[in-house]
């Protein structure tokens, strides 16, 4: 299994890839839990830290599109994926009806098909069953699979699903607990700063898509998919995304292609 | 539940629609990826195409979010939170891409309209 996978393999927050110091000096002889617990000072860590940030922000945004404190942490617990869910809170706030929300929102999930078949051989041990693996591939999202991609090495093949759990499990039970508790607490606070936790999410994104695209299309994708929204607002009210977001993806796609061949010619 | 669209009129509908519309969608690729015994070539033509589309659609959330937002993001002018994105990528670019730099100046400069205006206050 090639390292340089996780270099870019999925377009997702940049800023996850630094390595984390390892003190696993005695690593035969740690238990099970032991490696659980390991994987769970991973909380710590500053991707884990930047995301716990973002969901801050989610947590203002989950107000702003007005579902519940209840809707907002069980969307956290059974999604997990932010893009993900940043796009169904989006396709709530639009009005978009249910089959057109879940066809965006698989078209976002897509590449957690490749990011999961990458991470299978690092996480299978001999004895591992397959019904634990479903339940572990779950909590992948890009800041679990980025940082056991980097960590797999060092931990021994059959306390491996431990060191995961102890890290991606505690990650997605963390944040569920902050946007409960963060959603309510913004009660307490002036409408203009839940307001501005809230733009904390396209100040995220915008800004950690741009860092982690691998090409000039990605790049695009970015501009084209703004850029798009307007138009798709006033022809298509309802699947103003899943217009603006295909459409927009596709002209990105065809230029960076495009502006690939350009380059290979010169 | 007009054209099937989120509504908290019936309280389970809310749950059903999440389910359905943002748990269904994303852990059944997960799911595929675990039973499928076969690598995917994230190199090919087809592969390059979904992630364009996937950050096309969260750039359209963005979009949304500052050209027509609901709730408190909408008392916030239009001009700002365009000013903010753009200050907060800048700084982004600036700091050697540090995520935390750019919500912090993104952050800012909302903070500095509202000192400027005097919003939220009243």
């Amino acid at each position: 299994m090639p390292r340089s996978h996780a270099d870019g393999a999925v377009p997702w927050p940049a800023g996850l890839r630094r390595k984390m110091t390892s003190g696993s000096d005695h690593r035969a002889e740690r238990s099970a839990t032991g490696w659980f617990l390991l994987g769970m000072k991973g909380i710590f860590s500053p991707p884990a830290l930047i995301l716990t940030t973002a969901f801050f922000g989610f947590a203002g945004l989950c107000r702003e599109a007005g579902i519940s404190w209840e809707e907002s942490a069980f969307m956290t617990a059974v999604v997990w994926a932010l893009p993900a869910k940043i796009i169904l809170l989006g396709a709530i706030t639009a009005g978009t009806s249910l089959p057109a929300a879940a066809f965006a929102v698989a078209l976002s999930s897509l590449r957690m098909t490749p990011m999961v078949v990458a991470l299978m051989p690092e996480l299978r041990g001999p004895k591992t069953r397959t019904p634990t693996l479903l339940f572990l591939s779950h909590f992948v999202a890009i800041t679990a699979w980025v940082f056991a991609m980097e960590r797999m090495d060092e931990v021994p093949r059959d306390k491996r699903t431990a060191f995961f759990a102890g890290f991606a499990v505690t990650l997605t039970t963390l944040n569920t607990i902050i946007v409960a508790v963060v959603y309510n607490l913004m009660g307490e606070l002036p409408a203009l700063a839940t307001g501005a936790l809230a733009f904390l999410t396209p100040v995220y994104f915008f800004s950690s898509l741009y860092g982690s695209a691998r090409d000039v299309s990605g790049k695009l994708a970015l501009f084209c998919g703004m850029a798009a929204l307007p138009p798709a607002h006033f022809l298509s009210p309802g699947s103003e995304l899943l217009v603006a977001g295909i459409g927009g993806g596709i002209v990105a796609y065809g230029a960076g292609r495009i502006l690939k061949a350009r380059r290979g010619a010169a | 539940m007009a054209h099937w669209a989120y509504s908290n009129v019936v309280p389970w509908w809310p749950y059903v629609f999440i389910l359905l519309g943002g748990w269904l969608p994303t852990d059944a690729w997960r799911y595929l990826g675990v039973l499928s015994a076969s690598r995917i070539d994230e190199t090919s033509e087809a592969a390059a195409l979904a992630r364009t589309v996937a950050t096309s659609l969260v750039a359209a959330v963005i979009a949304q979010l500052v050209f027509y937002p609901s709730g408190a993001l909408a008392d916030i002018p239009t001009l700002v939170r365009l000013a903010s994105l753009g200050a907060g990528f800048a700084a982004y670019q600036l700091s050697r891409r540090r995520i935390l730099v750019a919500i912090f100046v993104a952050e800012l400069v909302i903070g500095a309209w509202a000192l400027a205006t005097g919003a939220g206050t009243g």
